[in-house]
């Protein structure tokens, strides 16, 4: 269920074998030469962390706005014209909102299942087996390679998007940052930010 | 048909390992959890990735503690789960 389609490591005999179908595919007529990644390409355009961000800038701004993406992301994002529909169907999205003594970090541990309508396609890191297998195990420890050493009080949640839900963690805002714009705002606002492995 | 679970309910997931595809994540078989909300309703995976027609059924956030899943840890990890992974706890 991987909605991405990245090659990190062509020599894979995975991706070998997937290059051997594509040019069969392409020598019967099936598809046309360079189909597939110009599909992928107009599949990942619809989405970007600037999405994500933009979201993310006005629930900052506008309490309202937050309570309201908390409660139904789908419903939110709509009223700034997103949608999680650029995949094959459109998915549920669950925001969860980092602050107080609460943080939030999204994994899929069974392939990548990633809001790529909001953040684009997913890192490298996010699809690695190593990412996968030990934020679930020890999140505290993963975060800290990520550079984001956590107080021990703070509670840590892992969400495993193992079926139709889609994650995105909704930061704290930074401290000094009351005078900026909502514009600005988003500018703050990292992919790592977003999927809980940095604080912003 | 109406839902098993509602939030709050306690819950176990199954231990059995089915031969072919499943989004029950071998980590949480077996394991106690709390269903913090229903997560909509869809098709089981298990079934649509073996060509069967499969009813939507109800699909929940469970919280689980890592203390119960790896026997270590002061974290939890919601996991979204097909009902038909769940029984009550205490239940067969």
């Amino acid at each position: 269920m991987s909605t991405t389609h990245d090659h990190p490591h062509d020599s894979a005999p995975v991706a070998a074998r997937v290059r051997h179908v594509e040019a069969l595919l392409e020598a019967r007529g099936h598809l046309d030469p360079g189909e597939i990644d110009r599909r992928i390409d107009e599949f990942a355009a619809g989405g970007s962390p600037a999405h994500g961000a933009a979201i993310v800038a006005r629930a900052w701004v506008d309490p309202n706005f937050r309570e309201r993406l908390l409660a139904d992301g789908n419903a939110a994002i709509a009223e700034l014209g997103y949608s999680m529909g650029s995949a094959l169907q459109d998915q549920k999205l669950t925001v969860m909102a980092n602050g107080g003594d609460e943080h939030h970090v999204v994994v899929c541990t069974l392939c990548s299942c990633y809001p790529i309508a909001l953040l684009g396609p997913s890192p490298g890191w996010y699809k690695s087996e190593a990412y996968r297998s030990r934020v679930v195990r020890d999140p505290r420890g993963v975060l800290r390679e990520f550079g984001l050493e956590l107080p021990g009080s703070t509670r840590i949640t892992v969400w495993d998007a193992s079926a139709e839900s889609r994650y995105m963690v909704l930061p704290r805002r930074p401290a000094g940052t009351e005078e900026m714009g909502e514009r600005e705002l988003a500018g703050l606002v990292t992919r790592k930010g977003l999927i809980g492995t940095a604080l912003v | 048909m109406a839902d098993r679970f509602a939030a709050g309910d306690r819950v176990r997931t199954r231990t059995v390992d089915p031969p072919g595809h499943t989004r029950l994540p071998r980590y949480a078989r077996g394991v106690r959890g709390e269903v913090v909300s229903t997560a909509g309703h869809h098709p089981l995976a298990d079934e649509r990735a073996r060509g069967l027609t499969s009813s939507p059924r109800a699909v929940y956030h469970v919280r689980f503690a890592a203390s119960d899943l790896f026997g270590e840890g002061d974290h939890t990890v919601v996991v979204e789960l097909w009902e038909d992974y769940l029984e009550p706890e205490g239940g067969r």
